[in-house]
């Protein structure tokens, strides 16, 4: 492949749509447990830390520790469902089950199947984050209808680790290399966007690199449309994730191209 | 065409292909492709052409370049040089087009393990731009085919090694197209399943479909293919009908010899028969007249000899060599 095929821009076509039905299908035959298995880690953290810490910690800047953490795991929560669905899941089809080569046998593109896996990761993170919302809405700590916005958010921020998460699929070696992705760039992303706590207690030389992730600025956007708040500088906000999403993508595009059709 | 002239002296009642000389555009074109990987060269100047119609073999041993030659023709990679034409398609350029009427059975089976047999060709139709409607509509067709009817709501898992194979060759035949590659369609499978698949291609093949199949099994490829390319280290060694190639590379005739004393019996072996060659503890004397190598072997009470016509896989071996390839 020419250099300039290789970093040429993904061409996208609408053909793609018949890869996110594909995962479709198989999603709705096993919805229970991926719904479950989706919810119930972020919704035990919630519970526990948001009910237990939170008797001990009181008040956040004004509001109950439950309703600040409830904004920073409904992020979260979409940013790990669009992760595992582009690591475990796009790994198993591209690499074990070989789905990815019996698509391209037929007049798809690699493109159009990376393309696929990423509007269908944020779909997932889309289930996630309205499956949170609900169950927050549930115990009273969303504001309607402003926490209705965050329904978008959760797309755009699916998007954005999508698209990361395809890139390091595309290079990834077995399901171990995962792991260093997930200890070495998840969570301490988690540590340091705000989720558990004020991003303004960690240390000021260190909230520099806050800025720069996109989990950050999910969780800036996700937490003041909870409580029923316009977010502050959200077009900034919105301008970072959807900055990731695309070079993310752009990325997975050209790993992926360099790995199965160089 | 070198390969077209040859058959054509061998006067083999296949036919052979020069397209020029039909005015017939090839079904599948190439032209000195060449593919490399780091230092190593894969695909070495290959140049195919496969008339409308045929059942083209691409034979070779392991890592010989099949696989790699079949995903350039498709438009999967990217060639370092050189051209393809599919269908009359220019690949990689315009390979979404030639591979929306082409079918493919790839090697490993790589059937959706989630769903049901007729989830597959559903979903399978759609990458085509089928409509559920029209591809449901083909199912029990492609599922009589396939000896699979009945089985429409059977489970992946259930099924044995030939039918995934069966239905993998069915998937492949969802959009109806001209030309099917196949990457060794029957590794694997046991002779009765085997032969049901030989069964279909000749059906493909009646219905005039183009077949292109790699594979390292000769006997498959004799009795399937009408003309065949002997592949090794990236080249193409020869071309023809498999009976041309036999005629053209090796003797009619062959003996197989083994059993104590082999050592001593080779050197007079030599005298017997015009080509005589060595493989581990068997001797295999190639001659058209192999009387006197039989004459001379009924007097050897300890030796233990097989006579043969010989086949395709004589020539094969004669061209690529004993060694193991892995």
């Amino acid at each position: 492949m020419t250099r300039s095929r290789l970093y040429a821009p993904p061409v996208l076509s609408l053909r793609f749509v018949a890869v996110w039905r594909r995962h479709f299908l198989v999603w709705r035959k096993l919805a229970v447990p991926s719904i479950l298995g989706n919810l119930a880690d972020p919704l035990i953290m919630l519970f526990g830390l948001g009910y237990g810490l939170g008797a001990v910690l009181g008040n956040l800047g004004g509001t109950s520790y439950f309703a600040f953490l409830a904004g920073g795991f409904v992020a979260s929560s979409t940013m790990y469902a669009a992760t595992f669905e582009t690591l475990f899941s796009a790994f198993s089809r591209m690499h074990v089950q070989k789905t990815w080569e019996a698509i391209v046998n037929a007049p798809m593109t690699l493109d159009d199947v990376l393309a696929g896996e990423w509007a269908w990761a944020a779909t997932k993170a889309l289930a996630a984050g309205i499956c949170m919302l609900a169950v927050i809405a549930a115990f009273g700590y969303a504001s309607f209808p402003l926490a209705l916005a965050v329904v978008p958010v959760v797309v755009l921020v699916g998007l954005a680790f999508g698209g990361l998460g395809l890139a390091i699929n595309a290079l990834a070696t077995g399901y171990d290399f995962f792991s260093y992705y997930l200890t070495l760039v998840l969570t301490p992303m988690m540590m340091l966007s705000g989720v558990f706590f004020p991003v303004e207690q960690i240390p000021a030389a260190i909230r520099v690199a806050s800025k720069v992730l996109p989990l950050y600025h999910g969780v800036e956007i996700v937490r003041p449309l909870l409580s029923g708040a316009i977010p502050q500088a959200l077009m900034a906000h919105l301008a970072v994730l959807a900055g990731y999403a695309a070079a993310g993508f752009y990325l997975a595009t050209v790993l992926t191209r360099r790995r199965l059709m160089m | 065409m070198q390969s077209a002239g040859s058959s054509a002296r061998a006067g083999t009642d296949l036919r052979p292909f020069d397209a020029r000389a039909i005015g017939e555009a090839p079904a599948l074109e190439t032209r000195g492709l060449r593919k490399s990987y780091g230092a190593q060269e894969v695909v070495c100047g290959v140049d195919l052409a496969v008339a409308p119609g045929e059942c083209f073999g691409l034979l070779g041993p392991n890592g010989a370049g099949k696989t790699t030659t079949l995903k350039l023709c498709l438009g999967l990679i990217d060639p370092d040089s050189g051209s393809a034409r599919l269908l009359g398609y220019e690949v990689p350029a315009r390979a979404r087009e030639a591979r929306a009427k082409v079918g493919v059975v790839p090697q490993f089976d790589n059937l959706d393990p989630d769903f049901t047999v007729a989830e597959n060709l559903i979903v399978y139709g759609r990458y085509f731009r089928l409509a559920d409607r029209d591809i449901e509509a083909r199912i029990p067709q492609l599922l009589e085919f396939a000896g699979l009817a009945g089985r429409a709501g059977a489970k992946i898992q259930t099924l044995s090694g030939g039918m995934k194979r069966r239905l993998t060759l069915a998937r492949a035949l969802v959009n109806e197209p001209q030309l099917l590659f196949m990457d060794e369609p029957t590794t694997g499978l046991d002779p009765q399943a085997r032969h049901l698949i030989w069964e279909r291609l000749r059906q493909l093949t009646q219905e005039g479909r183009t077949l292109i199949l790699t594979t390292h099994f000769m006997e498959e490829a004799e009795r399937l293919c009408t003309r065949l390319a002997i592949m090794d280290r990236g080249r193409i060694v020869t071309q023809g009908s498999p009976r041309a190639l036999i005629s053209e590379h090796i003797e009619s005739q062959v003996v197989e010899v083994h059993g104590p004393g082999i050592e001593g019996w080779l050197e007079r072996a030599r005298d017997l028969a015009p080509r005589v060659e060595r493989a581990g503890e068997t001797v295999f004397c190639y001659a058209e007249n192999v009387v006197p190598v039989i004459d001379d072997l009924r007097r050897q009470r300890e030796l233990v000899y097989l006579h043969r016509p010989a086949n395709l896989e004589d020539v094969f071996l004669k061209l690529t060599g004993r060694d193991l390839r892995d």
